[in-house]
């Protein structure tokens, strides 16, 4: 059995409570989300917050639903509602594709779309999807929200721009007709988070890429992107030779380093391959094959 | 399925006799009302901790508890200071800081002048519960001076490697066995020298040399290990629940190393959550238990965490191998030499029987016919965790089997001959056994070519070559791999087998109460293995008593007769030999009862299940629920027979059991990723009779399911600072359901000659066979790319940089 250290908890009633409870806690509290990525941590000492804020019971943070033009997902929406929401499935296929190979279902019952965001891990599939569909997320302080493009979220690994008393509200996705999008990953066993995996779409008009996007996570890519491999592909035709072009500028965004998931020649290898063969079906998606 | 031979039906509907029976343990388990050692729990009971060391290799110059020892709910913390100065009488030591190892060497309880490898114990502390420990762990101050870690056995043998062992004055880091040998050798050192010589000159002859490392893994079972000891000041009486494969040798090592009076020292094994060969060695864990009492006073709880069971408990494998096979160009074998680097880690804790340094790794000729073998192994210390003797590996019969079966299919890919035609051009005949190996196993039983084909008829196996070779006009990779092996199970022979000089025979007893039930005292100890089932169900075949009317008795040394433990499938072929002999010894004996009752000669019987009665006149009949009654009774029973039915024995095995198998894997490799993806397993097992088939079954898949495991993902590598890579489940992978493809069984039945109802062990069948298979089937698929060979795990990145020729050393941090 895994012992945590000493830690206290409470319970907050509503956002802004919550935002009052890490102010007045400080930077050694955290807020409790599904708790799969903090709770293993403490256990481990990795981590050892003196306060929990549990968020679990704001209704306000949950809920998927279509906004004008964009996708929006409250922070605490669950893995499986995602998996499972034909809403998100019906805009972006990439949604199912990812969250089927994220974790095991006890994981996707209860971790959600805003802790996995807020965590930031270098690995994490969402901050891939996420970055490819150009989303943005929602932080809410004492002083009001503000919203920030996913492709400035992230200042390193597990550093986001959420400061110490704000929290992660909302992610938002526009929507773009027309798209195709599927997600690639390799992993050692099923579970595991990814060795290498990219997300794309593509929305293709009369045999021209006329929109795309290019999400890599696991290889250290800036902003989990690729956009000169995204530049490349805009009004070119989808042909093999393009997105093979397109996928070895994507694997050139890669900066991996070598870990027991294996080596950075490998790593740089996948982003090129899992880019390509995402690419590929994402493209036909959009021209309705 | 099993094809099961026709028995009679109990009332509840169990085989009275051998068949299909669902496990009774199960009742609880599925209930969640199993109980293990961390559901037991003693008035009084208080907590323990380790610190463990967070270096590989490191001077100790100080330890300050001073902190730790103020915190409130901190009984008391432990040093190896601390042990020093407790005096202990035996052979191996002469205070507690030191222990013996199952393979006579010491290892430190608690570390007092350097730490050798990362997880190391270094202190204990005893708190009122086990977050406070924990936390005082934290307030413990250790001065450590890292000395350079020894991580690769391979540096380890070089002149000027640091010494790891210089506590025993060591100049080098050479193990030296208890006979005095650094390196063991079995078979035919020069006529396997000279036949390899004679073949590589000989242009009709082909000699294939393979380097083939089989990396460190973990057996990784679900219970991790812990222990609660209570010793009672006022009676003298240890009471320890432990996680233990072997209670009874347990015992007697703590009588060794505590000096304590054995008869004061009774050892619990409750329920067990897999062991794999992890719960056979003694861990200094559980030895701080005890002293942990004795300091207090009080009963004291240790149970390690997953990190601590991954990094410090018993890992397996570890084997550098280099073997060259000599062959003639038919396909013929002629000769294998073997050279192994073994890397045992810090201390040699290997358990494995005293005159086998290298456990039974020269059965590596396996399964085939030939003249000349020879292998030489070499331990050496490392600054890694000790062990190496588990997860299921028939005392490295694992080891020994991926390698003649990956250099069987290195030879048929030199010779360009297919892999199942040139193991059926040499495997052994069935008029060979009793068969004597070249390195001096004598083989039971086996029709092995019934068995080879049987799997290839299953796996329709010229249509999956057919298929594959489409395939790969198209592009695309499949791969089929095979391996036929040999196990020697059922340690064994007390003349050739023991454990620090205990003698492995196992003791068992049957008592019949008067109303016809029965409870059968067992020394072995079910990590899972179904024992409380299929032993009632061995003394439901010999005397016809329904299989629920008879209660299997195991796991306390107070309750059980001596004998060695569950480990290297050892209790079917012994403690199951024993059972069917002490239920024929009250056979016998109701046999005597009955002719008394019935007024005649106990000649004039004759034994029909569950009765005795007149020859010829099934009328005249005693069951044995009769007799039983009848011999608490009052029936005059006649001179030399004593009243009530029971029995005991201790069994001999006059030899090992050898199961035999031949499994068939189908893969689909994805060149471009390097993914590996199982598509079928076909395994065929002859373990000689069966007893519950079910039970096989389970066995069998749970091995192929560890097989799959240490070939795609399992791996304990060590970076060169001596950081444990493989210190959780996140980073130690086992397979799940979703790597595992349905299984096909198949069986074919030889019955062990010299076992009382003709079983062999299957424990660790499918454990030792499945890896060569499925990593033969990935080099297969990959072999166009001229792949002849790559180590475990076949991970993904591994897989594409063989393609690549790029391969890595899988055992160290990837760079």
């Amino acid at each position: 059995m895994q012992t945590p250290a000493p830690t206290d908890y409470v319970r907050a009633t509503s956002v802004s409570h919550a935002i009052s409870l890490l102010e007045e806690h400080g930077e050694e509290s955290r807020i409790l989300a599904g708790g799969h990525s903090l709770l293993p941590m403490m256990k481990l000492r990795i981590a050892r917050p003196e306060m929990l804020i549990d968020i679990n019971e704001l209704d306000e943070l949950r809920g998927i639903r279509v906004d004008g033009d964009e996708l929006v997902l409250g922070a605490m929406v669950t893995h499986r509602e995602v998996l499972e929401s034909p809403v998100l499935f019906e805009h972006y296929a990439i949604f199912r594709e990812c969250e089927k190979v994220i974790a095991d279902p006890l994981v996707r019952n209860r971790g959600t779309v805003g802790g996995s965001m807020c965590q930031a891990d270098p690995s994490e599939d969402l901050s891939a999807v996420g970055s490819a569909l150009r989303g943005s997320v929602v932080i809410q302080g004492a002083s009001g929200t503000r919203t920030v493009p996913l492709r400035e979220f992230h200042e390193g690994p597990y550093e986001t721009q959420v400061e110490p008393a704000e929290i992660m509200t909302e992610v938002r996705f526009p929507i773009r007709p027309g798209a195709g999008s599927a997600y690639e990953k390799v992993e050692r066993r099923v579970g595991d988070w990814p060795v290498c995996s990219a997300g794309v779409y593509v929305v293709v008009s009369d045999g021209l890429v006329t929109d795309c996007g290019i999400g890599l996570t696991a290889v250290s890519a800036e902003h989990f992107c690729a956009p000169a491999a995204e530049a490349f592909l805009i009004g070119k035709a989808p042909t093999e030779d393009n997105l093979r072009s397109a996928a070895q500028l994507a694997a050139d965004a890669a900066d991996p380093s070598s870990d027991q998931r294996g080596p950075a020649d490998y790593k740089k290898h996948l982003a090129n391959e899992l880019t390509y063969r995402a690419l590929v079906r994402a493209a036909a998606a959009s021209q309705g094959a | 399925m099993t094809a099961v031979e026709e028995v009679p039906l109990s009332p509840a509907g169990n085989p009275i006799g051998f068949g299909n029976m669902k496990r009774v343990e199960d009742q609880r388990f599925v209930r969640g009302q199993g109980n293990y050692v961390d559901d037991v729990s003693l008035p009084g009971m208080v907590h323990g901790a380790i610190l463990r060391s967070p270096f590989a290799h490191a001077r100790i110059n100080g330890i300050d508890t001073s902190r730790a020892e103020q915190l409130p709910g901190v009984l008391a913390v432990i040093t190896g200071k601390v042990l020093e100065g407790i005096p202990r009488p035996d052979l191996l030591g002469d205070n507690f800081a030191w222990m013996p190892t199952l393979s006579y060497d010491t290892q430190a309880v608690l570390a007092t002048d350097k730490v050798r490898f990362q997880g190391q114990e270094v202190a204990f502390v005893i708190a009122t519960d086990r977050y406070i420990a924990k936390d005082a762990l934290e307030l413990i101050d250790v001065d450590y001076e890292p000395l350079e870690p020894v991580m690769d056995a391979k540096r380890a043998m070089e002149p000027g490697a640091p010494i790891i062992r210089d506590d025993k004055g060591q100049q080098d880091n050479s193990i030296t066995d208890v006979h005095g040998h650094k390196d063991w050798e079995s078979g035919n050192a020069i006529g396997t020298a000279e036949a390899i010589a004679a073949a590589q000159a000989d242009p009709d002859c082909v000699v294939v040399t393979q380097e083939v490392m089989y990396p460190r893994v973990h057996p990784a079972p679900m219970e991790t290990c812990g222990s609660v000891a209570f010793l009672d000041k006022v009676t003298g009486q240890l009471t320890l629940y432990t996680t233990s494969q072997a209670p009874h040798a347990h015992r007697t090592v703590y009588a060794m190393v505590a000096g304590l009076p054995e008869h004061k020292i009774r050892v619990i094994s409750p329920d067990i959550g897999g062991g794999f060969g992890n719960k056979v060695g003694i861990y200094p864990g559980y030895v701080l238990s005890i002293v942990g009492s004795i300091v207090t006073g009080k009963p004291v709880k240790w149970m390690e965490d997953r990190n601590e069971n991954l990094t410090s408990t018993s890992f397996a494998r570890d084997y550098h191998m280099t073997g060259t096979i000599a062959a003639t160009k038919e396909g013929k074998i002629l000769a294998v030499d073997v050279d192994v680097l073994a890397d045992h880690g810090a201390f040699n804790g290997v358990a494995q029987p005293t005159n086998y340094p290298a456990g039974f790794f020269h059965i590596f000729s396996g399964s085939y016919d030939y003249p000349n073998a020879h292998c030489k192994v070499t331990p050496v210390y490392t600054n890694k965790a000790p062990g190496g003797v588990a997860y299921a590996c028939s005392f490295r019969i694992t080891e020994a089997v991926y390698l003649i079966e990956r250099l069987v299919d290195c030879l048929a890919a030199e010779l360009g001959m297919d892999p199942a035609e040139l193991r059926l051009k040499n495997l052994l005949r069935p008029e060979q056994f009793p068969y004597t190996s070249p390195t001096g196993w004598v083989y039971d039983s086996g029709q092995y070519e019934n068995t080879m084909r049987l799997a290839l008829e299953m796996a329709d196996y010229d249509q999956l070559r057919r298929e594959q070779a489409e395939k790969r006009a198209r592009g695309e990779y499949m791969g089929i791999g095979l391996s036929f092996f040999t196990e020697g199970v059922g340690a064994g022979p007390r003349k050739d087998m023991d454990i620090l000089g205990l003698g492995m025979a196992d003791g068992i007893e049957l008592r019949v109460h008067p109303t016809g039930k029965a409870v059968l005292r067992l020394s072995v100890q079910s990590q899972g293995q179904a024992h409380e089932t299929t032993y009632a169900q061995i003394v439901a075949h010999e005397l016809g008593i329904p299989p629920e009317d008879i209660e299997v008795v195991h796991g306390d040394t107070d309750q059980t007769p001596f004998g060695l433990g569950t480990y290297g499938s050892r209790s079917t072929p012994v403690s199951g030999a024993a059972a069917a002999v002490v239920s024929r010894k009250v056979k016998d004996k109701a046999r005597q009862i009955a002719a008394a009752a019935l007024e005649c000669s106990p000649d004039d019987l004759e034994w029909q299940l569950g009765q005795w009665h007149v020859k010829g006149d099934p009328e005249r009949a005693k069951t044995i629920q009769e007799i039983a009654l009848l011999s608490h009774g009052s029936l005059e029973l006649p001179d030399g027979v004593e009243g009530h039915l029971e029995a005991t024995t201790v069994y001999n095995p006059p030899n090992l059991t050898y199961p035999y198998g031949c499994y068939v894997c189908v893969v689909d490799v994805d060149p471009g990723t390097g993914q590996v993806k199982v598509r079928r397993f076909i395994a065929v097992d002859d373990c000689g009779t069966r007893i519950n088939p079910m039970v096989v079954e389970g066995q069998v898949h749970g091995g192929i399911a560890d097989g799959i495991g240490m070939a795609l993902m399992e791996l304990i590598a060590f970076d060169e600072d001596g950081n444990c890579l493989g210190g959780s489940f996140m980073d130690y992978l086992l397979p799940t359901s979703m790597e595992c493809p349905d299984y096909e069984l198949g069986e074919t039945v030889t019955p062990s000659p010299h076992h009382p109802i003709g079983a062999k062990g299957v424990g660790e069948s499918a454990t030792v066979g499945s890896p060569p298979a499925v990593v033969n089937a990935v080099i297969d698929a990959i072999s166009p790319f001229g792949v002849r060979h790559a180590d475990m795990p076949l991970t993904p990145a591994n897989v594409w940089r063989a393609i690549q020729g790029r391969p890595v050393r899988v055992d160290m941090a990837v760079e």
